[in-house]
């Protein structure tokens, strides 16, 4: 009495009509806009451009939308949308030097060049929930803005670097080769390069929870935040066959350098150097400090091996961070235990039974010492 | 262009020239794991990706494509790994083995002896088989280079000391054509002897790892064991209660709360075609429906 | 737009699908002559088949070596270069194929990428043009993808090939592959081919 009935074809187009439908929600209330989401959701959308290494606002807030909110989601079909792209080719390095600058911190020179600008942050609310936003309309006061000056502003560590009293940053070399970790797979050991681009897309809370360890003492960096800074910068590219670079259109970005105690010695490769602070580095796109500077704390502890530091702590493993900081990979792996497993729990099983017939068939081995002492 | 927008089989032909390179590289070194660029895939890692990536660069639009899960071919995972090229290639599919020439599988190889005519894709979560016995990438590629395995041995002999038995039962280590151990994917050790000496080819994908292996056709395949433990397969009391088929493997269905548990084939096709052919377990007549027709998903 | 250069694969995604799993078959089984059957017109001295092999697997991130022969004739190169983007290389260690179109002038094993005992896949491909696949000096050999030793004759081959058969064999996991493209048909020998005694 075969009968053909194919169950998992039929459950799976249920389950996507079933979701669809959670998706919408109460069809009485309007449905949310991706337009909406893009501005109103803005640092979520961030979020999503930044781990899902897409620069795209309105494809974010899509997926977002089609995510049900669920921000791990939302980066994966980036990310399955992104891989494919056709690739034209790798932008000029963006100068953050000529940042249109939104909000710049430092938390190591009360006064700069430039100045400081708070801009738009949390840091300073009081965390009360406002049951205002609630009431009806969701009007704001006009906020006071300044015109950002197209002047260049110098980056806090390029200031101090005058003294040489903060490790430099070596000379770009344009000619040099820059790794894509979305073309070749990691080898251990990694170069800074890949690090960096593995951290960018890393989770935000895998980064924060090992960057929160450092400080703690398990690799302590002795970090001092030299500067935060937000805001917009050109991308620019240069085609083959016009052979100058065009403008290609803005980015928002949050970089974060961190400035590190070091006391001098001979780093990995026998060189000497001065006692002099190093530096952890962070950037991603859109607005997120707290990625940026967990980015660069996790960046510094990652360097333990080049200033041939002791290393003990899960930041300063490479395999692990590397390894275990990506979101969609993590997701996936530990998701996957949800799909049937019968033929390898039926094979532990069986064994299971083997052993336990084994164990119970043997003498118990209280009763197996009491003879081995009459003995 | 298939109607999806997107190309056949959905991979770019950059990435599929890439992900072809390292399968030639594979067959080439048998048994040693090939890093290549997984891409992501519009399904998650540890669901089938490197499976999905292999089979999207082999396939081809004459093929014909079966893909298992569990024995399966309808569990949800293999369903929707089906209409994926269904979508995508346009390819014929089935869930004949016979019929097949591309089956993509996950923890299991048909009970239907393989032809030369076909090749067989692998889904594998961890492809490095020391990987439990040393988590550092660094130090398993040094290990393989030096084709190293005594930590293998000191496992499986631990083992023996603790319990009496080898307690490996899945993605049981073997050693291919007396070089590389390879891990071959969380198959049974049931399946391992399958792998030996296989007219068809094998290939090995894992997406999330990044690695491509394969045994090729007629290939010595060798489950590593002790000359006082020798390798031994699961064995079942009883045969399958739907085709009542012997030396095959079984999943045990549990009927209900007092102990009540039939075992029957886990490779469905190869149930079906027994029962077709007229083979009668001693169940067929009682099972629920659910069970004799393979199917066992509600919404 | 010479016309040499407009002719590629017809169908970009098929073709190379078919000239792959003609490979793929041959070096999964060593020493079975595989048809090829492409009406690929490429610039003299390029072989159909060479040139076959090339647009299925060369790109950007894996170079091409043109021994002298194909190297003398500009036209390869440029039609090799439109079609593949990938760069022809002039160390054959640098190339991930290497095409031989005159066998007797392979440079030695050692000129090629050989991996490195971590990754042994780091080596070049290398494709010869031959006559034929059959009448030259016996190949035989036995290993994975042959249920029993298999015989291989192809013509013409480089002096003390076999020799070098036998030094490739010594280096696994190291090594290269050999690919023998005949008029409409594929051989190959990969690394993990041993040389029966009697060979």
């Amino acid at each position: 009495m075969y009968v053909a009935v194919k169950g998992g074809e039929k459950a799976i187009d249920n389950a996507h009509r079933l979701l669809a439908s959670k998706r919408r929600g109460d069809t009485s209330l309007p449905a949310i806009s991706t337009a909406q989401i893009a501005e109103q959701l803005a640092l979520g959308v961030d979020r999503v451009m930044a781990e899902g290494s897409l620069y795209d606002r309105s494809l974010a807030s899509l997926a977002i939308r089609q995510s049900r909110g669920d921000l791990i989601e939302a980066i994966f079909l980036v990310r399955a949308f992104r891989t494919t792209l056709p690739r034209f080719g790798a932008s000029e390095p963006v100068d953050t030097g000529r940042m249109q600058i939104r909000r710049r911190v430092s938390a190591t020179f009360k006064d700069l060049p430039g100045g400081q600008i708070l801009g738009p942050t949390f840091d300073y609310t009081h965390r009360l929930l406002d049951f205002a936003l609630e009431a009806a309309g969701d009007e704001t006061a006009e906020p006071a803005i300044g015109t950002a000056s197209d002047e260049a502003t110098p980056r806090v560590v390029d200031l101090v670097g005058e003294e040489g009293l903060i490790e430099r940053e070596p000379a770009p070399d344009p000619d040099a080769p820059v790794g894509d970790i979305t073309r070749t797979p990691l080898e251990f050991p990694t170069e800074r390069d890949q690090r960096l681009q593995v951290l960018a897309r890393g989770d935000e809370g895998f980064l924060l929870g090992l960057a929160y360890s450092t400080q703690r003492g398990f690799g302590r960096t002795h970090p001092f935040v030299g500067e935060i800074r937000f805001g917009a910068v050109e991308v620019e590219f240069v085609p083959e066959e016009l052979g100058f670079a065009v403008p290609m259109g803005t980015v928002e970005l949050t970089e974060c350098q961190m400035v590190n105690q070091f006391h001098g010695g001979q780093k990995a490769g026998g060189e000497s150097v001065p006692p002099q602070f190093t530096r952890g580095y962070g950037l991603v796109f859109g607005q997120s400090e707290r990625k940026a500077m967990s980015m660069a704390l996790v960046d510094r502890s990652l360097r333990a091996a080049e200033f041939a530091e002791q290393q003990s702590a899960p930041a300063q493993d490479q395999e692990f961070v590397l390894s275990h900081c990506d979101n969609v990979q993590a997701t996936g792996f530990v998701e996957h235990l949800k799909l049937p497993h019968y033929v390898d729990f039926q094979a532990e099983l069986g064994l299971l039974r083997t052993l336990r017939q084994e164990y119970e068939a043997a003498p118990a081995p209280a009763e197996e010492a009491m003879r081995e002492a009459a003995e | 262009m298939s109607e999806t927008g997107y190309n056949f089989a959905y991979l770019d032909e950059g990435t599929k020239r890439m992900i072809r390179r390292a399968i030639l590289k594979g067959i080439a070194i048998p048994g040693y794991q090939v890093p290549f660029a997984s891409r992501e895939m519009p399904m998650p890692y540890g669901w089938g990706t490197g499976g999905v990536q292999v089979t999207a660069a082999i396939l081809g639009a004459d093929d014909v494509l079966k893909v298992i899960d569990q024995g399966s071919d309808d569990t949800t995972n293999a369903v929707s790994i089906r209409k994926f090229f269904e979508r995508t290639a346009g390819v014929e599919t089935t869930t004949a083995t016979t019929q097949a020439t591309i089956i993509q599988t996950r923890h299991r190889i048909p009970e239907t002896p393989l032809t030369e005519d076909q090749v067989l894709v692998f889904q594998v979560p961890i492809p490095e088989p020391l990987r439990f016995l040393e988590p550092r990438e660094t130090e398993t590629r040094r290990l393989h280079a030096l084709a190293d395995y005594g930590l293998m041995h000191v496992k499986l002999y631990e083992d023996i000391a603790r319990h009496g038995h080898i307690a490996t039962t899945y993605a049981y280590p073997v050693e291919v054509d007396g070089r590389y151990v390879m891990d071959p994917s969380p198959t049974p050790k049931f399946d391992n002897p399958k792998m030996d000496d296989c007219p068809a080819l094998q290939l090995f994908g894992a997406g999330r790892e990044k690695r491509i292996y394969a045994v090729p056709p007629y290939t010595k395949v060798t489950s590593l064991d002790f000359e006082d433990h020798p390798f031994a397969v699961q064995t079942f009391k009883q045969p399958c209660a739907l085709c009542d088929a012997h030396d095959v493997y079984l999943d045990e269905i549990v009927l209900d709360d007092r102990g009540g548990r039939m075992f029957v084939c886990s490779d469905t096709d190869h149930c079906e075609t027994r029962r077709g052919e007229g083979h009668r377990g001693a169940m067929l007549g009682t099972a629920p429906e659910a069970i004799t027709a393979g199917g066992n998903s509600r919404v | 737009m010479s016309t040499a250069l407009a002719s590629g694969f017809r169908d970009a995604a098929h073709d190379a699908q078919k000239v792959f799993r003609v490979l793929m078959d041959a070096l999964a089984r060593p020493t079975t002559v595989q048809p090829l059957a492409l009406d690929l017109i490429p610039p003299a001295p390029l072989t159909p088949e060479l040139a076959s092999i090339a647009l299925a697997l060369a790109d950007q991130d894996a170079p091409l070596w043109l021994d002298e022969t194909l190297g003398s004739e500009p036209a390869v190169a440029q039609w090799l270069g439109f079609h593949t983007g990938a760069p022809v290389v002039s160390d054959p260690a640098e190339a991930a194929f290497a095409l031989v179109r005159d066998p007797r002038a392979l440079p030695p094993l050692d000129a090629f990428a050989l991996g490195t005992e971590e990754f042994p896949d780091r080596s070049t491909t290398v494709v010869l043009a031959v006559e034929s696949l059959e009448g030259g000096t016996a190949l035989r050999v036995e290993g994975p993808g042959l249920p029993r030793p298999g015989t291989l004759s192809p013509t013409p081959l480089p002096d003390e090939f076999i020799d070098t058969l036998r030094d490739n064999r010594t280096l696994f996991p190291r090594g290269v592959d050999f690919i023998f493209a005949a008029p409409g048909a594929l051989a190959a020998l990969p690394r993990s081919s041993r040389l029966t005694e009697e060979a």
